[in-house]
């Protein structure tokens, strides 16, 4: 896996909450059985209109976007299916970072990205932060005023800094194993292997007992 | 302290704790479908993996397969070659698959209750966010992504952090005509799609103890709707009476027995606590529909439509948004919206059970005129099940189409989709933007509420007909 440790790049806005990732990468880019080719597929329905021609309305596509990077979006992005495929075509169309605000509710803190979808992009070196709502709606603000705005994501140090404005520097939490994981770019699996004794040991008591 | 049903399963899996803290936790089954393996079973391949324990994983082909008599020959030749590497895929690393065709295949999360893969306690796990569907066995069951699926294949394990405990209590009784698809979509209302997020869900209460098996599938199976890891309901007689069905892997005889004395130790203690709770009032419960583009943008079928700042928890964008893509209008009655389509099916609300309160609905009266139907039941054997009781005379009388499993319009991978601007009344699980085909418009029923829907030509409250 590629190692994520900082990131500058140009900035996106996606203004809409609850982004399933049935419109990150509709069903039909689901048959391939590849790991490749799913950039162009992103955001499908809203990138094209029914002729196949992109819809200049989009707003990711707009010519200040070209290039970007990091998208910045709203609350419980990446819910519903647990296709990994979606961090496949948001990585393959250029994205290295997601940036989407926490909630609260009712004294309750609904995180800000759905959990399949979290847990995909760890695996896959896609970076997902978590902001305060306020911040977040400060970047929304950033990118509307500040043409071709840019941010720094510096891993290691939690924070994100935006080039244009030096006063806006937001930190941010990250699970201290995810953290490790995405730095390094280490490969899940090879690590689960190392315990192999453990999973042996475990599973020949644990398997005598279960049906 | 005492301990929820959760932790008790969670703590006999755990192998060991990683040093951030995290668990290795034993996975008991996996189960597998077409879509979301091959670039698993590709990423062994290249790392020159084995699959470490080939007879916990069991296989079928649901997602893709054409619901009509000429399913065997896949037209699409992408969709073909996605269902033949799963055949391969299973041949060459030994495991076990109901392919097309064969008498038990059907939508996975059907099949592992009919086969008695899904049992108490056990970890199971999919590459299908549906996967939450067994919890109604007092199973862990939860979806995963396609690296993940790769690491159970190669190491029998997963690496999760463990997620926080909900308990939802539906209290009181249903009145008639009020379903468990009612309650979840209800629980989904209240609490929202991230509501549940980093928690396993705990259904409890009097409402659910009275369900049957088939319908405490449908509360668990829309439990990530509410953006639960998981959904589970303890395991009490009912469950263990549908085990000791025609179960082929469920244990039997004296190993039954010993089972059994384990699963009824599962019930989370007196005592234990969880970290939220929520109470649902069934009493006063009515059937629901949802109007938007999410399964929390629901209401009872006699509210009407919500207009911009009178959905709770959505943004005015939000419920713009939505009405715009759904074609309707704030105030508006969805007793008075036609609908173009009606889906029973899915992993949802494809079980006899389903069948059986659609067709007593449809049973001699007939479609309405310009509203397609379309009745796909979810495996073989519920498929045999219904013609050996008649059912699908009833549906074929009704003008309903009657199909072979699969998961069909459910998300539309197959030929069956949705027009643009279609309308549908579906028992299905997803009202998101283009599930069901681009541009289509769903609203989320329970089986009754579809049916009545097909007669009327527009949704019905159910109660009046």
């Amino acid at each position: 896996m590629q190692p994520f440790t900082t990131h500058t790049g140009l900035i996106a806005t996606l203004d809409r909450s609850n982004v399933d990732t049935d419109a990150i990468i509709p069903k039909q880019f689901l048959k391939s059985i590849k790991r490749t080719g799913y950039g162009p597929s992103l955001f499908f329905d809203w990138r094209y209109r029914p002729d196949g021609a992109p819809d200049p309305a989009f707003e990711l596509d707009q010519p200040r976007f070209a290039g970007r990077s990091i998208l910045v979006t709203r609350n419980n992005f990446g819910c519903g299916s647990s296709r990994e495929h979606a961090v496949w075509a948001l990585l393959q169309d250029g994205f290295r970072v997601v940036v989407a605000p926490w909630k609260e509710i009712n004294g309750q803190r609904l995180p800000a990205f759905a959990d399949i979808f979290r847990n995909n992009s760890v695996k896959n070196g896609l970076l997902a932060v978590e902001l305060a709502e306020h911040e977040v709606e400060a970047l929304f603000r950033h990118v509307a005023t500040h043409p071709g705005a840019r941010m720094t994501v510096d891993l290691a140090r939690q924070r994100v800094t935006l080039e244009q404005d030096p006063s806006l520097v937001f930190a941010f939490e990250i699970d201290p194993g995810v953290k490790e994981q995405l730095l390094k770019g280490l490969d899940e699996i090879s690590l689960t292997l190392h315990y192999e004794a453990q999973i042996s040991r475990f599973e020949k008591a644990h398997l005598a007992e279960v049906p | 302290m005492g301990k929820t049903l959760f932790e008790k399963i969670w703590d006999r899996h755990v192998v060991t704790t990683l040093p951030d803290g995290s668990a290795l936790l034993y996975i008991d089954r996996h189960l597998v479908h077409e879509v979301t393996s091959p670039q698993a079973f590709e990423g062994l391949r290249l790392a020159g993996r084995k699959v470490r324990r080939p007879e916990l994983s069991f296989a079928t082909m649901d997602h893709n397969v054409p619901t009509t008599e000429d399913r065997m020959t896949i037209a699409d030749p992408i969709s073909r070659a996605q269902v033949e590497a799963l055949r391969a895929n299973c041949r060459d690393f030994g495991i076990a698959l109901y392919d097309l065709g064969d008498d038990r295949q059907g939508i996975v999360h059907m099949i592992g209750p009919e086969l008695g893969l899904t049992l108490p306690g056990l970890t199971i796990v999919c590459g299908d966010s549906h996967t939450s569907t067994h919890g109604a066995f007092g199973a862990l069951a939860f979806g995963i992504g396609t690296s993940e699926v790769e690491h159970v294949l190669v190491t029998q394990t997963l690496v999760q952090r463990k997620p926080k405990t909900f308990k939802v209590e539906f209290a009181g009784r249903l009145a008639p005509h009020v379903f468990a698809k009612d309650m979840v979509l209800k629980l989904i209302g209240t609490i929202g799609t991230a509501g549940g997020a980093g928690h396993v869900l705990e259904y409890c209460g009097e409402a659910v103890r009275s369900l049957s098996m088939e319908a405490r599938m449908s509360i668990c199976n829309m439990s990530i709707e509410a953006g639960a890891r998981a959904g589970l309901i303890a395991p009490d007689e009912t469950t263990f009476a549908y085990i000791r069905q025609d179960r082929p892997f469920a244990p039997k005889g004296a190993a039954l027995e010993q089972a059994l004395a384990r699963w009824k130790e599962l019930p989370g203690d007196d005592d234990a606590v969880f970290d939220q709770q929520v109470t649902i009032d069934c009493n006063r419960l009515k059937p629901q529909v949802t109007w938007g583009t999410n399964p929390g943008m629901v209401i009872d079928i006699d509210q009407p439509v919500p207009g911009p700042g009178e959905a709770a928890g959505y943004s005015r964008a939000d419920v713009e948004n939505a009405l715009a893509y759904m074609g309707l209008t704030p105030g508006t009655r969805l007793t008075d919206v036609p609908v173009d389509v009606v889906f029973i099916g899915s992993c949802t609300n494809a079980r006899i059970e389903d069948l059986r309160l659609a067709a007593a609905i449809l049973k001699g009266r007939k479609k309405a005129e310009n509203v397609e139907v379309l009745v796909v039941p979810g495996s073989m054997q519920v498929r045999r099940q219904a013609e050996a009781e008649g059912l699908d005379e009833i549906f074929k009388a009704a003008g309903a189409q009657w199909r072979y499993p699969g998961c069909s319009m459910c998300l539309g991978m197959n030929p069956d989709q949705l027009k643009p601007r279609q309308r549908c009344a579906s028992t299905s699980n997803r009202n998101f933007e283009g599930r069901q085909g681009k541009g289509g418009r769903t609203h989320l029923v329970s089986p009754e509420m579809a049916a009545a829907a097909a007669i009327a030509g527009t949704f019905v409250d159910i109660r009046t007909l």
